[in-house]
C-alpha cells in the first residue's frame, strides 16, 4: 500500500500559536484539517511539507453563529454539520447543498470548511502517484516544467473542484485571514487567481479561520453539480445561483457563478447583470444560461469529455435558475444519478 | 438480546419441529436461502485477507517498475539502494531468469524484467526492506539505463508496427495469436438469406476493481520449504509457476490461497510479485510481504480486452439465422496470460444461444504497450455477445418482429451439439425470455413509452466450467476428501478457492445435504495445496458444478459406509435409512436410529478411521479440431434481461431506473447466494455499460514516447457506487439439469452478459440513436443525438474494421453436414491426437 512520508507534526490549541508556526516554520508547513484531501496527496508525494499543523485541537476555529443579520462559520465545522444544519436553508440552500455533494459521508464526516474552500487545484496529470508522474516526465505543477493539458502555456491548468466556494461566493461570502501581523478580511471572489499552482492569494503565514456572510434575507440559491456518479467525484462543472427576488417575482439581484471549469470558481458577471429587474421566466433563464455557459471554457484534464461539459454548462445553469424559480427539480435530481439533497 | 446471542451460536438448523416437509426425496438444505457459512466472519471483520497476516520478523517488499511503455534495459546498477539503511536486499532480473505464464503456450512473463519492458508498470527490481516506506525510498536509488523503443499503443498501430516486436514469439510482428475456423459454407448460407446486416462494434476494455488489492506473503519453513498466502483464485496453476520458475520440487511449495476480496478474474493467473517474495524469502530465511497499491492493480490488469468486431449476419424473412461471419480485431497488452483463451472464446459461444447453421470466426490478437489483458467475469464473450444482441435489435426492426419473439423464433434446442461441436445440456432460454417478458410488462413499453424512456431486451449463456485444463492431462479437475470425526464433525478438504462467490458455501451445503446434518458442523480446509486434493481454481463458473459433483461422490461414499454400519446396528436393510436433523435412522420408523455421531462411532470401529474421497472429470467434447478446446463445458446457464432507461434528450445523460433478468441455474443450490451473483452480475454489467474504461493516454508524439493509463485510482476509474444501482428484479429459471450436482448450473458470470446490449438497446428505443459500443456515455449519446438531428446515420460507433491478412481458415463441417468434429483441412493434426500439449483453456 502507499504510505505517508515522514513529517514533523505541531498541533497548536489558539489561532495565535498556529499563526506563530506559520510565520516561523515558513511555507514548508502546511495546516491540516479534516485531512481528506492533503493526506492522500502526501502519500502520492504531490505535497511534501515539512510540518503538519493540526488545526483540531482550536477551539474558536469550530464556532458557529447564523442570524439574520449576518454569519460568521468556523473554518474548522465539518461539511457533514453544514450539510444537517437546518438553519442553513433559503439564502444559504446552495451551501448546505454544496457541502452534502462533497465526496462520500465518512469523508464529509472528517473534511472541513476550510479545507474544502483552500481545497488543492486538481487535474488528471497531477492528482497520480510518484511513479505516474515520473512516466509522463512529471508537469508544472509538481516537479516538472511542461503543463500536459497545454504543452504550450506557460502557467498550470490545474481545476479548482471545491464545491463550496462557488456556492459561498454566490452568496457574497467573505473569509478571515489571519497572520502572526494582523489580519483581513477577503471576498472569497478576491480569494482565487487564474493560476493551478497559485491558486489563492492566502499567504502562506496566513491562515483562513472563519467564513463571513452577511445577511441573506429575501435571497433564494442553489448549487448543481456535474459528476459521474452519485457520490465520491470532484465536481467537472458546477453552477451556484443566487438571487433576490421582489414580492412580486423581479430579481433585484443575482450572483451566478461557475465552478470547476478553471483554476478558479468563475463568476459569470454577463448573465448575474442581466437576470437584475427581470422575472424569472422561460425566456429570461435562457438568456442568462446562455451567457452563464460563455464563461465555461473546460479543458481536457478531467473525467468526462471537455467539449460536453462546455455544451451542457447552459443546461446545468438552467436547472439552477429553475430551482430558484421554485420549479420541481428532485426528477432532474435523481436523473443525475441519485443526487438527492436534504436540502 | 439474548434471543440475537442465542440465534449467533444456533443459527438456522432445520429441525423437524419448524420444518413440517416430510422425509423422502425432499432436500433440506439444498434450494432453502440460508446464511453463509463464512458470513459471519466477513460481516464481523474476522476475516483475515492475506494482507491481515503479519508474522515475526516480516520484512515488506515494493517493485521497482518501468516508467517507459517500451524499452530495453541497457544497465541496473543497485548498490545505492542496497546501501541505503534498512534494505535487506535487491533482486533483478538476472536472480529469476525463467520465463512462466498461465498458458503452456504462452510462456512469455518474466518475474523481474531481463533486458526488456514492454509496458508502463512492467517491474525491473524489487527491493526488500525492514519497512515499507524504505522499500519505496530505495526504489529510487535503482539506476536503470534505458534505449526507448517506439510505443505501440493499439492494434491498428501493431498491425502497422511489425518492427520492433513486443516479443519475439507469435504468428508474426506484433500479431499474437490469429484464429479462422468455419462450420459450413457461410458463404452459401448468406445466399439463403433474405437479408444481409453488416455492423461494426467496439467494445472498450474495462478492468475487475476487485476492492482487495493483490497481496502475498512468503515464509521459509523451518524445513527450508516455502509456504506462500497469497490472493489467488488459482492456487494449484501459482503452485506450478513457482516450481518452474524457482526450481524447486512442487512438493516442497505450499501455495494458501487466502479467501479473495473479490477476484473476477484479475487474480487467475500467476504474477510476478507472487514469484518475487517467495524468492525473498527462501533468500532472507524471513517472512517477506507485498501488498500492491491500487495503481498496481491496474498494471497487473488481465482484465477485459478491448475488441473491434464486425458482425455479418445472414436471417430470412421469420428470423431464421442461415449464416454468421464475425472478425475480431483484439488488444491484448503487453503479454499473452489467457489471450489465447480469450480470442478462441471472443468466437466461440456465439452459437450456444440461437441457432446458426454456419458460422465462420476469424479473430486476431496483437500485442501493444500497455498492460496485459486476460480473463474478466465472462472472459472473451461479453464483447462479441454486446455485438451480437445488438444486431438482433436492428434485425427486429427491419423485419418489423418483436425482439423478445424473434430471439424466441431461434433459440437453440436442448442437448443439441452446436455448429463448433458445443454439447449443450438444458437449454432454458425460452422460458427465460418468456418471463422476463412478463415480469418487465414488455409488451406495453416496448416502442410504446414516451420519448426519452426506453427498454432493451438481450440475452446470453455462459459455461458452467471449462471443459478442459489449461495444461493438457487427463486427471480430475476437482477433488474432495472428507474427514469424519467421532464427535460428529465433518472436514471438507479441497483446493476450491473462496473468493466471494460462495464456493466453500456450496461445498458444505452439499455434503450437509448429503450426510443430513448442518453446513456449520463442518470444517473447510480449502485452497490449500498441502491439505486438499487439486481443484484448478475459481474460473470459468467451474466451482459449483465440478467441486460439487466431487463433493456428492466423496459424501455419498461415506454415507455408505455409515449406512453400512447402522444397518447392521439396528438390524434393518440399509435401504431404508434415512439421513436427516443429525441422525442416521430408519425411514419407516423414525424413531429407531442413532445420532450421526454414533454412526460414525459404528463405522470406525467396523471398518476403521473414515475418509472418503470423490472427484470429477468432464465428459469429452466432441469438438476435435484445433481450436476446440476452448468451449466446450458440461452445461450452459441462459440468461434474459429488460433494462429500462431514461435518456435526457439535450444533455444524453442515460439513468437506468430499473433492470429485470431471469437466469436459467438449472437449481439454486443457496438461493441468497446465487441472487447475490445475479445482482452482482448486474451491478457490474451496468458499470462495463454506461462508464467503466480501462483507457490509455498517449502523450503528444513529438513530446513524449509515453503511454500511460489515464488514470489508475479507484476514484477516477468510474465503477458505479451503490447509489447508482438501480432496483433490478430477479427471477431464476430452475429445471435441475443432471450434468451438475443437484441440478445447478452456473450463474456468477452469464448474468452479466446481457446487461451491456441490453442497455443499448433500451437507449434507441428511447431516442432512437444506436451507440455500437460501451462504455455508453453521454458524451456519445450526445453526438449521435445531434447526427439524427442532421438527418443522418443516428449511430455512434467504430466506422470500419482494418485490413487483417487471415490465415486460410480450418473447415469443420457441422454435424448436420456429418462432420465428425475434425477440421477436413488440418494438415498439421493427425486424428485422433490426445497426447501431446495443446492449446486449452479455462
Amino acid at each position: 500500500m502507499m504510505r505517508l512520508p515522514l513529517f514533523e507534526f505541531r498541533a497548536p490549541r489558539t489561532v495565535e500559536e498556529a499563526a506563530r508556526i506559520l510565520d516561523g516554520e515558513g511555507p514548508q508547513t502546511m495546516p491540516l484539517a479534516g485531512g481528506t484531501d492533503l493526506l492522500p496527496n502526501m502519500k502520492r508525494r504531490q505535497q511534501v511539507p515539512k510540518t503538519l499543523m493540526s488545526l483540531s485541537r482550536i477551539g474558536e476555529l469550530h464556532q458557529t453563529k447564523l442570524g439574520d443579520a449576518g454569519s460568521r462559520i468556523g473554518a474548522c465545522t465539518t461539511l457533514s454539520e453544514i450539510a444537517a444544519d437546518p438553519r442553513l436553508r433559503n439564502g444559504l440552500t446552495a451551501l448546505a447543498q454544496a457541502a452534502s455533494f462533497v465526496a462520500t459521508p465518512q469523508i464529509r464526516n472528517m473534511a472541513t470548511l476550510g479545507g474544502n474552500l483552500c481545497l488543492d487545484t486538481r487535474c488528471n496529470y497531477y492528482d497520480q502517484n510518484y511513479e505516474w508522474r515520473k512516466a509522463i516526465g512529471f508537469c508544472l505543477k509538481k516537479d516538472g516544467d511542461i503543463c500536459w493539458v497545454a504543452p504550450g502555456s506557460s502557467k498550470c491548468m490545474a481545476v479548482s473542484s471545491t464545491d463550496t466556494a462557488p456556492a459561498l461566493m454566490a452568496l457574497g461570502a467573505r473569509v478571515r485571514l489571519v497572520s502572526r501581523s494582523g489580519e483581513r478580511e477577503v471576498h472569497l471572489s478576491e480569494l482565487y487567481q487564474n493560476d493551478g499552482i497559485h491558486y489563492m492569494k492566502r499567504q502562506p503565514n496566513e491562515l483562513l479561520t472563519e467564513v463571513l456572510l452577511d445577511s441573506l434575507h429575501g435571497w433564494k440559491s442553489a448549487y448543481w453539480k456535474l459528476r459521474r456518479r452519485g457520490s465520491f467525484d470532484f465536481p467537472v462543472l458546477s453552477v451556484a445561483a443566487a438571487a433576490r427576488l421582489s414580492n412580486k417575482g423581479i430579481i433585484e439581484d443575482a450572483r451566478i457563478v461557475v465552478g470547476s471549469v478553471a483554476c478558479l470558481p468563475l463568476v459569470a458577471v454577463e448573465a448575474s447583470n442581466f437576470l437584475k429587474g427581470q422575472p424569472l421566466n422561460q425566456d429570461s433563464i435562457a438568456r442568462a444560461a446562455a451567457l452563464a455557459a460563455r464563461v465555461a471554457k473546460p479543458l481536457d484534464n478531467t473525467d468526462f469529455d471537455m467539449t460536453w461539459r462546455k455544451r451542457v454548462t447552459a443546461e446545468f445553469v438552467t436547472y439552477a435558475l429553475r430551482e430558484l424559480r421554485g420549479d420541481d427539480m428532485r426528477g432532474e435530481r435523481l436523473l443525475l444519478r441519485r443526487h438527492s439533497s436534504s436540502c | 438480546m439474548k434471543g440475537q446471542m442465542a440465534e449467533q451460536k444456533e443459527p438456522r438448523k432445520p429441525s423437524r419441529s419448524e420444518d413440517s416437509r416430510p422425509y423422502g426425496e425432499a432436500l433440506r438444505i439444498i434450494g432453502v436461502p440460508r446464511r453463509r457459512v463464512d458470513g459471519r466472519a466477513k460481516v464481523t471483520g474476522q476475516t483475515r485477507f492475506a494482507d491481515d497476516i503479519f508474522l515475526p520478523r516480516m520484512a515488506h517488499c515494493k517493485l521497482l517498475r518501468s516508467p517507459h511503455p517500451h524499452a530495453r534495459i541497457r544497465k541496473i546498477d543497485v548498490s545505492r539502494a542496497l546501501a541505503h539503511p534498512g534494505v535487506y536486499m535487491v533482486l533483478t532480473g538476472k536472480d529469476l531468469p525463467i520465463q512462466y505464464g498461465i498458458l503452456p503456450v504462452s510462456q512469455d512473463e518474466q518475474a523481474l524484467c531481463l533486458d526488456h519492458v514492454r509496458h508502463v508498470g512492467d517491474p525491473i527490481a524489487a527491493v526488500i526492506a525492514r519497512e515499507e516506506l524504505t522499500a519505496f525510498e530505495a526504489l529510487d536509488l535503482i539506476d536503470v539505463d534505458y534505449e526507448i523503443l517506439p510505443t505501440i499503443s493499439d492494434p491498428e498501430e501493431a498491425l502497422a508496427t511489425p518492427q520492433p516486436r513486443i516479443h519475439e514469439y507469435g504468428e508474426e510482428g506484433n500479431i499474437h495469436k490469429q484464429v479462422a475456423l468455419e462450420f459450413g459454407n457461410v458463404e452459401q448460407g448468406f445466399a439463403e438469406a433474405d437479408e444481409i446486416f453488416e455492423d461494426t462494434f467496439f467494445y472498450q476494455g474495462n478492468t475487475h476493481l476487485a476492492i482487495e488489492q493483490h497481496a502475498s506473503l512468503a515464509i521459509k519453513d523451518p524445513d527450508g520449504k516455502l509456504t506462500i498466502w497469497s490472493s489467488t483464485q488459482t492456487p494449484h496453476y501459482l503452485h506450478r509457476a513457482l516450481a518452474k520458475v524457482l526450481e524447486m520440487p512442487a512438493a516442497h511449495i505450499r501455495v494458501i490461497a487466502t479467501p479473495n476480496g473479490g477476484g473476477f478474474g484479475g487474480k487467475s493467473d500467476p504474477f510476478n510479485h507472487e514469484i518475487v517474495v517467495a524468492k525473498a524469502a527462501l533468500a532472507l530465511d524471513r517472512p517477506v510481504k507485498i501488498c500492491l497499491t491500487r495503481e498496481e492493480v491496474f498494471y497487473c490488469h488481465r482484465g477485459r480486452h478491448p475488441v473491434l468486431m464486425k458482425f455479418k449476419t445472414g436471417v430470412r424473412r421469420d428470423g431464421t439465422i442461415t449464416g454468421v461471419h464475425l472478425q475480431t480485431l483484439i488488444d491484448g497488452g503487453a503479454y499473452g496470460s489467457y489471450g489465447v483463451a480469450s480470442t478462441y472464446y471472443a468466437g466461440a459461444l456465439q452459437t450456444t444461444t440461437y441457432h446458426i447453421p454456419r458460422y465462420r470466426y476469424e479473430g486476431c490478437r496483437t500485442f501493444t504497450n500497455k498492460p496485459p489483458c486476460g480473463p474478466k467475469r465472462g472472459h472473451g464473450t461479453p464483447q462479441p455477445r454486446f455485438g451480437q444482441e445488438v444486431q438482433l435489435d436492428k434485425i427486429a426492426e427491419k423485419l418489423q418482429i418483436d425482439p423478445a419473439e424473434l430471439r424466441l423464433r431461434i433459440v437453440e434446442a436442448p442437448n443439441t451439439v452446436t455448429a463448433n461441436f458445443l454439447r449443450l445440456g438444458s437449454v432454458n432460454l425460452t422460458e427465460c425470455i418468456r418471463r422476463v417478458v412478463k415480469i418487465s410488462d414488455w409488451k406495453n413499453k416496448f416502442r410504446k413509452l414516451p420519448e426519452g424512456r426506453g427498454v432493451g431486451i438481450a440475452c446470453s449463456a455462459y459455461l458452467t466450467g471449462a471443459g478442459l485444463p489449461i495444461y493438457w492431462n487427463k486427471m480430475p479437475h476437482s477433488g474432495v476428501q472428507l474427514k469424519f470425526d467421532r464427535g460428529g464433525g465433518v472436514s471438507i478438504f479441497c483446493g476450491a478457492t473462496e473468493i466471494g462467490q460462495g464456493s466453500d458455501d456450496v461445498l458444505a451445503g452439499i455434503v450437509a445435504e448429503v450426510l443430513g446434518i448442518d453446513p456449520f458442523d463442518i470444517r473447510l480446509f480449502t485452497g490449500d495445496t498441502d491439505l486438499g486434493p487439486v481443484d484448478l481454481g475459481s474460473y470459468s463458473s467451474r466451482v459449483t458444478l465440478m467441486a460439487g459433483n466431487a463433493a456428492i461422490q466423496a459424501a455419498e461414499r461415506g454415507k455408505a459406509l455409515l449406512a453400512e454400519a447402522v444397518a447392521l446396528k439396528l438390524a434393518i436393510p440399509k435401504e431404508r435409512l434415512y439421513f436427516a436433523d443429525k441422525r442416521v435412522f430408519d425411514s419407516t420408523a423414525p424413531d429407531n436410529g442413532v445420532s450421526f455421531a454414533e454412526a460414525i462411532c459404528l463405522a470406525e470401529a467396523r471398518f476403521g478411521t473414515i475418509g472418503t474421497v470423490g472427484s470429477y472429470t468432464p465428459p469429452k467434447s466432441p469438438a476435435l479440431y484445433k481450436g476446440g478446446g476452448v468451449g466446450p463445458s458440461p452445461t450452459y446457464s441462459y440468461s434474459a434481461a429488460v433494462v429500462e432507461v431514461e435518456v435526457n434528450p439535450i444533455t444524453g445523460w442515460v439513468h437506468v431506473p430499473k433492470v429485470w433478468i431471469t437466469h436459467d441455474i438449472g437449481r439454486a443450490l443457496n438461493p441468497t447466494l446465487a441472487r447475490g451473483q445475479v445482482e452482482g452480475s448486474v451491478y457490474m454489467g451496468l458499470g462495463e455499460a454506461l462508464m467503466e474504461e480501462q483507457k490509455f493516454r498517449r502523450l503528444p508524439k513529438r513530446l513524449s514516447h509515453a503511454l500511460v493509463h489515464k488514470f489508475p485510482s479507484m476514484l477516477e476509474y468510474k465503477s458505479p457506487t451503490s447509489l447508482d444501482m438501480p432496483e433490478v428484479v430477479t427471477e431464476l429459471v430452475e429445471d435441475p439439469d443432471p450434468r451438475g450436482p443437484f441440478g445447478a448450473k452456473e450463474v456468477g458470470q452469464g448474468p452479466l452478459l446481457p446487461i451491456m446490449p441490453a442497455v443499448a438497446n433500451a437507449v434507441y428505443d428511447a431516442v432512437g440513436v444506436r451507440i455500437d459500443e460501451v462504455p455508453i456515455t453521454p458524451e456519445k449519446v450526445m453526438k449521435a443525438l445531434a447526427e439524427k438531428k442532421a438527418g443522418r446515420e443516428p449511430r455512434f460507433g467504430p466506422d470500419h474494421f482494418p485490413h487483417v491478412k487471415w490465415p486460410e481458415a480450418l473447415r469443420i463441417p457441422p454435424p448436420w453436414e456429418g462432420g465428425d468434429g475434425n477440421a477436413v483441412n488440418d494438415v498439421h493434426r493427425e486424428k485422433p491426437r490426445a497426447t501431446k500439449e495443446k492449446v486449452l483453456a479455462p
